[in-house]
């Protein structure tokens, strides 16, 4: 089944107050065409899950966020990520925060289609405090331990970059670290994976071993070819993080008229295509 | 070589933080850490095993500074989803920074203020919850100040003692909050009541100068040790090999 699509298609899918899934990690690999996308489209009240990079900051920024479930928000090089620093400081943010590794087991849970799964992470600290939904367990069997209940983190939507493809969406990925991004996949009921280049499928090997074929076709729902598409986040071995570009998003956080000069140039633009000459033209 | 600075005194405490651990998964988290860390590996505890930072496990000890780019001896892969699963099984210590920490060593670097719409949103949970409750952590603390050490964590992101002992010696049977080095000394817990108390000082810190540096009471001797010096040969790793740069120097303040 051939599942190419476009970013206009796939994000004209989207509705608000939708919990999007987001793969990568930190300013790693992150679907930042998709993302751009969203910026370009009146949606808003997403719910945003994930290992917190520039995704969650340029959402935060454009006022496109109701809630984010996240156990960190950085962008690796930059400690703080500015944006979502901002808009939680002005309280404008709903939080699930959680330990990274539950996190995890709740994309777990969601994937094996459970209502939670047990962990010890979080007991004791104010995990527990914050986020008064959560709950504990005992165990049934002699030892009675008690433990939190994560609960699945059930997505309508997860969003991933692969750094190669195939047109019935298979991925993958050849950098040193798959992420979550199969389970983010698996977690959702919907799931698009943009790449870097799309091959054709008896070329993967050509590239990778068998191991770096992470996603396939069960896990993706739309694949989009969008070359340079994790820019400014790191994507090896096709690119380092464009270190120079990441700085000047930040430093658009200092204030109103950083960030509206900063949207007019690489934003407020029609298209994937125009982001990358605006880029490209700096 | 007599002369060092304190940043070295640091490395070396942070070095030896690791010394008796044998073959264990240690994550140094910050400069320092990574500096102590890979002195550990260089010279008290070759068994260490460690990453470069990213993904692949490597053999040999690499600078963190400096022109010198050796090649990787890589003996293994951990990306993160097998550094969470390696974490709950336990064979790991992770130093990881504090933004606040407290006299029963319960650690904050999620934010400041009200968690709703806090003074200064800082790192998030991260792994602070699942790291204390699975397995070794240490605390390093580039600036002591009562503003780092704390009567009260706005935030518990690291449980401490108090809380550890509250959830019962069976839930937290792996809770191991080992020690805190910070630019003025080396601290552990090992007192009845689980507070804070003073390893060493490191040398040319008084007593006074730690105890005004403090929001909270310290369980302090009369007359603390002082942290040990460098050796000849500790000098050797951390000024040719690990960080001929001299990083440390402008993580610490004298």
């Amino acid at each position: 089944m051939d599942k190419r699509t476009t970013l206009a298609e796939v994000v004209a899918e989207l509705r608000d107050g939708m919990t999007i899934g987001i793969g990568g990690w930190g300013s790693r690999r992150k679907p930042m065409a998709l993302i751009r996308e969203i910026l370009r489209s009146p949606l808003r009240d997403l719910t945003i899950v994930s290992y917190g990079g520039p995704d969650v900051g340029l959402l935060c920024a454009a006022g496109k966020v109701r809630k984010v479930v996240y156990g960190f928000v950085s962008l690796d090089s930059i400690p703080l990520e500015p944006h979502f620093r901002a808009a939680r400081q002005r309280g404008a943010l709903e939080t699930m925060e959680i330990d990274e590794g539950m996190f995890q087991w709740g994309l777990q849970a969601a994937a094996y289609r459970l209502p939670f799964l047990p962990t010890r992470a979080g007991l004791g600290t104010d995990v527990m405090r914050i986020n008064p939904e959560l709950r504990t367990v005992r165990s049934p069997y002699d030892d009675e331990e008690e433990l939190v209940a994560m609960p699945a983190l059930t997505l309508d939507v997860a969003l991933v970059h692969m750094n190669r493809a195939d047109a019935s969406g298979n991925g993958q990925y050849l950098g040193p670290d798959p992420y979550f991004d199969d389970l983010f996949c698996m977690a959702a009921q919907r799931r698009f994976m943009t790449c870097e280049k799309l091959v054709r499928t008896e070329d993967f090997l050509k590239e990778g071993s068998l191991h770096t074929l992470l996603i396939n076709r069960l896990m993706v729902d739309g694949v989009i070819e969008t070359p340079n598409g994790a820019h400014f986040t790191e994507c090896p071995p096709d690119y380092g993080r464009d270190e120079a570009f990441q700085r000047e998003y930040a430093e658009a956080a200092r204030d109103a008229a950083s960030w509206e000069k900063f949207a007019r140039r690489y934003l407020a633009l029609d298209s994937e295509r125009a982001y990358q000459e605006a880029v490209r033209a700096r | 070589m007599s002369e060092f600075t304190r940043a070295e005194v640091c490395a070396v405490a942070i070095a030896d933080t690791f010394a008796g651990d044998g073959e264990v998964f240690v994550s140094p988290i910050g400069l320092l850490p990574q500096i102590g860390a890979r002195l550990a590996k260089a010279t008290s505890a070759p068994d260490l095993l460690m990453t470069d930072g990213v993904a692949p496990l490597v053999a040999n000890v690499l600078p963190v500074s400096g022109d010198e780019r050796p090649e990787l001896v890589v003996e293994g892969w951990l990306p993160y989803r097998k550094v969470f699963e390696l974490l709950w099984w336990g064979r790991r210590h992770v130093m990881m920074g504090a933004t606040q920490i407290d006299r029963f060593g319960n650690q904050n670097i999620a934010c400041i203020g009200d968690h709703a719409k806090p003074r200064a949103m800082l790192l998030g949970m991260r792994g602070a919850p699942g790291n204390t409750i699975s397995h070794a952590t240490s605390y390093w603390v580039p600036n002591h100040s009562t503003k780092t050490f704390v009567a009260q964590v706005d935030v518990v992101s690291g449980m401490g003692y108090d809380r550890a002992a509250a959830l019962g010696p069976r839930a937290a049977r792996f809770h191991d909050v080992r020690r805190v080095v910070s630019n003025l000394g080396v601290f552990d817990f090992g007192t009845p009541e689980r507070r804070m108390r003073v390893v060493s000082l490191h040398p040319g810190v008084s007593r006074d100068e730690v105890v005004a540096s403090t929001g909270f009471e310290l369980v302090l001797p009369e007359k603390p040790p002082t942290t040990r010096a460098p050796s000849a040969e500790e000098l050797r790793w951390l000024r040719e090999v690990i960080d001929p740069g001299g990083l440390r120097e402008s993580e610490v303040r004298a």
